[in-house]
């Protein structure tokens, strides 16, 4: 058999002593399934790795030091000026390393892109329900990496000691000592002492470039560990099904195309290094705590924080000789603290409220799960709201709004936009479900008119082929063990019954609010297309039958 | 974990079915999009005929499978090849151009490095770019598409293994007489603590403990107010006319970032009767202390109250004081009071007076601590 070829010479050599044959095999042919939107935590990954090699090369120019030198490099306005090692070393890289700014700009561009993929992966992940069991290690893991990602952003922005990082520094050393209790203490011990000090710098450094990247490669190990164990989810399709994975092997189709994509990946981001200027330090001058300039931005993973600063109203209390700076520590801590927590506790209040501990390896299209979907739009919104008010003086300037008043328009656009996102994107995904509905029942619009005897005109449709039935996925839908309605059940499930039986019974109402879908068209239209029209209807005309239907249809379709 | 992998080309003839497989699963998972072409079932190479067909119960056995080793469409694969190759070529052609553009462009000033920069990341770009074009191509126009499925199984382990392991675990936890043995584990676990808490112990010589530090600045009576940049004295009749902002630094520190990271103040000049005192000899809100003013020129701290922040714009038809980062606005002519932003407090006011040569002095430090609160703060002052 060719297998001998294959494993002779090295291959064989290194059999004899790995006995790699066999777990080489299995490897080769992983099946991993198609969706263009699973290639965006593979352009975080490949962010990652182009992010080592530019810092290892940046690392081996830069001088992690705030010691005071005096410039005489090569960038003549800066000439002659008192400025920190750090500094003068960043200036170095760029004017006097050959290719050591298209270094510096490709490991800035990727860490945006590092940080932007993680996120859209991480909505990807949620919005299509690809947390659920048994995949909620994965999520918390990514939602570690998330953080991670913006303390590594922060600390290597700061690193080049300009004007603009050490403003950011500033600000987090202000945030940092408001925190009640241990705030000043925090602060003296990172900074060695008052601000600014001079051992920040190296100590960012080192977090920056060993602490946190161990961290971040450990968990991207057990990331893709697990990820591999568990197999690749799945977009619903003919022949996808729980029990199933339906794809191109690893070897010889994912691996190269994967390939590619690192490819692209490193290409567009040199492209972007090479025509795009990304933080000019030198423009912007040395660190100087008396100085700062207008318009002064941070990278844009930090600016929902910055929102979050600005459109704080100013509230304090002191009680007891004590400060609480709550304009400080909760728009600090609120924001990303809350959602991040929302975010890890989602998947098991989401089993607790359906009562669903199934494993799920064939994805939701976000239609089909309303509550959810408006759930993460809503937080998304109401990130976009705080990401904005984040740039609240560039917005003034741009379109000539009084900047105050874009503060106080976002301190009530912060909880109303995230309301009406909800409800608007739970209209959307109805409707939605609806079209969906529709297709079902009456087929594909195909552009041929007839004239019927009577003299009227019709379009023709045609019934929708497998394939396309089975891509449009089944609404989510799980009947809580007494049935829909729990509550109003005459005889509750034992979990459903006092008062947290109610709530999870409310919850699951809202959760499970779909379009039924009846694919056999049985009383199809009078019942589901015109009688479930959005508004409470939906949650009620959800009964056990539709929930046994839908259930088993998602279940083992194909 | 062994997996009945099985699949087929589209359209691959259904001749490696083992007897009593139905076709069933196999062409649910065909190809539906970007088909190219079918192998040739001579040529076909048996990589993944070794599969453990029927392990997942109730499902059909799986057939044994190939991946198909020709494209269909013979004369198109060979001009993908052709592409392929160029693409390849070209990549190749860019990273020595990169190679290249090290050696002949030069840095060391501006247009050097604009002229370096464009060269070295126009081919590092078109050598990745057309590596991956060319990548992409061979897949899509010259690898025969298959799709193969690849079965589950669920993550919990069967009751066996589960019960197995069980008894191993506890096996091992009786042998190791940890269960057995309370004044072993209990002594372990205590020894274990004080390891676990000296790490955290190493960290405390990190920095120095805050204790009052934060409550003063380096602001002494007679200290002189210096311009900063130019660090010259001020004397009141410098100013002749009201008008804008000046940073000032007290003398003997107007190098040091610690100092001034706390001590940094704006002096402004007013027109009589344009600021709102008071007559006391302490901070009174929104009221600014006229004891402490000198000829109308007022003397507040530069560090912004909200996260410390330079408070450095300054607009002189409205006297508003504003700090760029978060937008808190102090009226300058009462007592630096906030009138809009996150800030919760006004800029504390430096006591100033002339010396005996008639320039602008401290006549104390802050009465109270400047820049951002903290906890220990409370309402000093």
């Amino acid at each position: 058999m060719s297998i001998d070829k294959a494993l002779s010479g090295t291959g064989s050599w290194l059999d004899d002593r790995l006995h790699g044959a066999k777990g080489l095999r299995t490897f080769f042919r992983k099946i991993f399934p198609d969706h263009w939107t699973f290639l965006l935590g593979e352009i975080a990954l490949y962010s990652f790795i182009i992010l080592l090699l530019t810092g290892t090369f940046l690392a081996l120019f830069f001088k992690p030091s705030m010691t005071e030198v005096v410039y005489h490099g090569s960038y003549i306005k800066l000439d002659g000026v008192h400025m920190s090692e750090a500094y003068a070393s960043t200036l170095n890289i760029s004017f006097d390393v050959r290719g050591g700014l298209l270094m510096r700009q490709i490991h800035h561009w990727a860490a945006d892109l590092f940080v932007a993929a993680i996120l859209a992966h991480m909505l990807r992940i949620f919005f299509t329900g690809a947390y659920r069991k048994p995949r909620e290690i994965n999520w918390l893991i990514g939602l570690v990496l998330f953080t991670l990602s913006l303390l590594e952003g922060l600390f290597g922005y700061s690193l080049p000691d300009d004007l603009l990082s050490g403003a950011g520094l500033r600000i987090t050393q202000g945030v940092l000592q408001s925190i009640p209790i241990v705030g000043t203490y925090l602060s003296f011990f990172l900074f060695g002492g008052q601000y600014p000090g001079t051992d920040i710098i190296p100590r960012l450094y080192i977090l920056h470039v060993l602490l946190i990247p161990g961290l971040f490669m450990a968990l991207i190990g057990a990331h893709l560990f697990i990820m591999f164990h568990q197999k690749h989810t799945q977009m619903p399709g003919k022949g996808r099904t729980n029990q199933n994975v339906v794809g191109a092997p690893m070897y010889p189709y994912f691996m190269a195309k994967t390939g590619a994509f690192f490819f692209f990946t490193f290409a567009v981001l040199a492209l972007a290094a090479t025509f795009a200027q990304i933080n000019p330090v030198w423009l912007y001058g040395p660190y100087n705590p008396l100085a700062i300039s207008a318009g002064s931005q941070p990278d844009f993973y930090m600016g929902f924080l910055e929102g979050a600063l600005r459109i704080m109203p100013p509230w304090q209390w002191v009680v007891f000789g004590h400060t609480f700076a709550f304009n400080v520590f909760i728009p600090a801590l609120l924001p990303l603290g809350g959602i991040m927590t929302a975010a890890a506790l989602w998947p098991f209040l989401e089993q607790w409220i359906t009562g669903d501990k199934n494993e799920h390896h064939v994805n939701d299209r976000p239609r089909n799960a309303p509550t959810r979907t408006a759930l993460g739009m809503a937080a998304v919104s109401f990130y976009g709201v705080l990401w904005a008010e984040g740039a609240n003086d560039v917005l003034a300037q741009h379109f000539n709004v009084p900047l105050y008043t874009i503060t106080w328009i976002a301190r009530f656009a912060v909880f109303l936009v995230p309301i009406f996102t909800y409800i608007i994107t739970k209209r959307i995904c109805l409707g939605l479900q609806r079209k969906d509905l529709h297709l079902i029942q009456h087929g594909v619009e195909t552009g041929i008119v007839r004239q019927l005897p009577s003299g009227g005109f019709i379009e023709e449709t045609r019934p929708l082929d497998e394939e396309e039935l089975a891509a449009l996925g089944r609404p989510v839908a799980l009947a809580l063990p007494s049935g829909e309605g729990g509550a109003e059940a005459e005889v509750p499930a034992p979990d459903m019954r006092g008062g947290l039986g109610r709530v999870k019974a409310r919850l699951n109402k809202i959760v499970n609010e779909s379009v039924p879908i009846d694919e056999h068209g049985a009383n199809g239209h009078g019942a589901n297309g015109h009688g479930a029209n959005g508004h409470g209807a939906n949650g009620h005309s959800a009964t056990a039958e539709d929930h046994a239907a839908v259930s088993s249809g998602s279940d083992d379709e194909g | 974990m062994s997996d009945s992998t099985h699949g087929q080309g589209p359209g691959e003839p259904e001749e490696g079915s083992l007897p009593g497989a139905q076709g069933e699963t196999g062409e649910e998972s065909q190809g539906r999009h970007r088909v190219i072409g079918t192998p040739s079932p001579a040529e076909s190479r048996l990589l993944l005929a070794e599969t453990a067909g029927g392990s997942a119960p109730g499902l059909p056995a799986a057939k044994p499978r190939t991946l198909p080793a020709d494209p269909q469409d013979m004369a198109g694969a060979k001009r993908a090849e052709k592409i392929v190759a160029a693409c390849f070529i070209l990549a190749m052609l860019a990273g020595f151009g990169f190679i290249a553009s090290y050696v002949i462009f030069q840095v060391h000033s501006v247009t050097n490095v604009l002229h370096s920069n464009l060269a070295l990341g126009t081919c590092m770009g078109l050598a990745f770019l057309l590596l991956g074009v060319g990548a992409t191509i061979w897949v899509r126009r010259l690898m025969p598409y298959v799709e193969l499925t690849e079965m589950r199984h669920p993550m919990r382990s069967e009751p066996e293994n589960r019960e197995a392991f069980a008894d191993t675990f506890k096996e091992g936890a009786d042998t190791s007489q940890f269960v057995k043995r309370p004044i072993l584990r209990r002594t372990l676990i205590a020894a274990t603590v004080p390891v676990a808490v000296a790490p955290i112990v190493l960290l405390r010589d990190l920095g120095p403990l805050p204790r009052e530090s934060l409550d003063h600045t380096v602001w002494r009576k007679g200290m002189r107010l210096l311009n900063y940049g130019a660090n010259t004295p001020i004397r009141p009749g410098d100013f002749s006319s009201p008008g804008g902002m000046i940073t000032v630094v007290p003398d003997g520190f107007q190098n040091d970032f610690n100092a001034l990271a706390k001590a940094a103040c704006i002096i402004i000049k007013f027109a009589p009767g344009q600021v709102v005192y008071t007559d006391h000899d302490y901070p009174v809100p929104n009221l600014t202390v006229k004891n402490w003013t000198v000829d109308n020129i007022v003397c507040y701290s530069k560090i912004c109250t909200h996260v410390g922040c330079p408070a450095a714009l300054y607009e002189e038809t409205t006297h508003h004081i504003l700090c760029p980062c978060h937008q808190s606005t102090f009226d300058a002519t009462r007592g630096a009071k906030v009138i809009f932003g996150p800030a919760t407090r006004p800029l504390p006011q430096l006591p100033m007076t002339v010396d005996a040569e008639g320039y602008l002095v401290a006549r104390s430090d802050f009465t109270e601590p400047v820049g951002p609160s903290f906890w220990e703060r409370g309402n000093s002052s």
